[in-house]
């Protein structure tokens, strides 16, 4: 039987596409799902520190908003790092980061926000997502 | 003996901010207080009562004052 458990695996880097992470992760835990998040290639780089701020906006959709990041700067719009570190005061959420992105970059845990706990492999979290009654590829 | 509401103003927060702000009041909240959060946010309205109906608490209502809600919960434990 499937647990209350979102799985996202996290393979982009566009701002506009990491928003939607940090508002399904709040969502999810409100309503009392786990959920766990497998950072890997640009979608890990949008997490090393400070980092989220500066990446880009998906390409077909860049002339319609500026400058994004001042816009939610603006608007006090948290960014995906601030909106997972509030889901995971508020629920059971874990942020992983690939394995062989961090070995392919030369990231350590260290370069990253605060808000990825671990370093996993892929097997580990294809297992994890397998309980889960939803798994998103975003 | 009456205990005034918890008041939140979450004016001008996104979605889904208010519900966030009013889950770690109702958090921190004694059993029997009331919270109310003021949302200027139009998923709250519809988010807050699902919340309070999953974690077992009680959905008082919505007052709508012009431009802004006040969705209001009580900790039920």
């Amino acid at each position: 039987m499937a647990t209350d458990r979102v799985s996202m695996i996290v393979f982009s880097g566009e701002m506009d596409k990491l928003l939607p992470v940090g508002i399904l992760a709040s969502g999810a835990v409100a309503m009392g799902h786990e959920v766990r998040i497998f950072l890997t290639f640009w979608g890990l780089m949008a997490f090393k520190k400070d980092a989220f701020f500066h990446m880009p906006v998906s390409p077909s959709f860049s002339g319609m908003v500026g400058d994004l990041g001042a816009m939610l700067k603006e608007r006090k719009i948290p960014g995906v790092v601030d909106q997972l570190r509030t889901a995971k005061e508020l629920g059971d959420v874990e942020v992983v980061a690939c394995g062989m992105t961090m070995d392919l970059f030369g990231l350590k845990l260290a370069d990253l926000e605060d808000v990825v706990d671990r370093v996993a492999g892929v097997g580990e979290f294809i297992e994890t997502a397998k309980e889960g009654h939803t798994t998103l590829f975003i | 003996m009456d205990v005034a509401p918890i008041r939140i103003d979450a004016r001008g927060s996104f979605c889904p901010g208010p519900m966030m702000e009013l889950i770690r009041a109702v958090k921190a909240a004694d059993v029997g207080q009331v919270v109310v959060v003021l949302s200027t946010d139009s998923g709250s309205k519809k988010d807050i009562p699902m919340w309070a109906q999953k974690a077992g608490h009680e959905f008082l209502g919505v007052d709508t004052h012009g431009d802004y809600d006040e969705i209001s919960v009580r900790k039920s434990h």
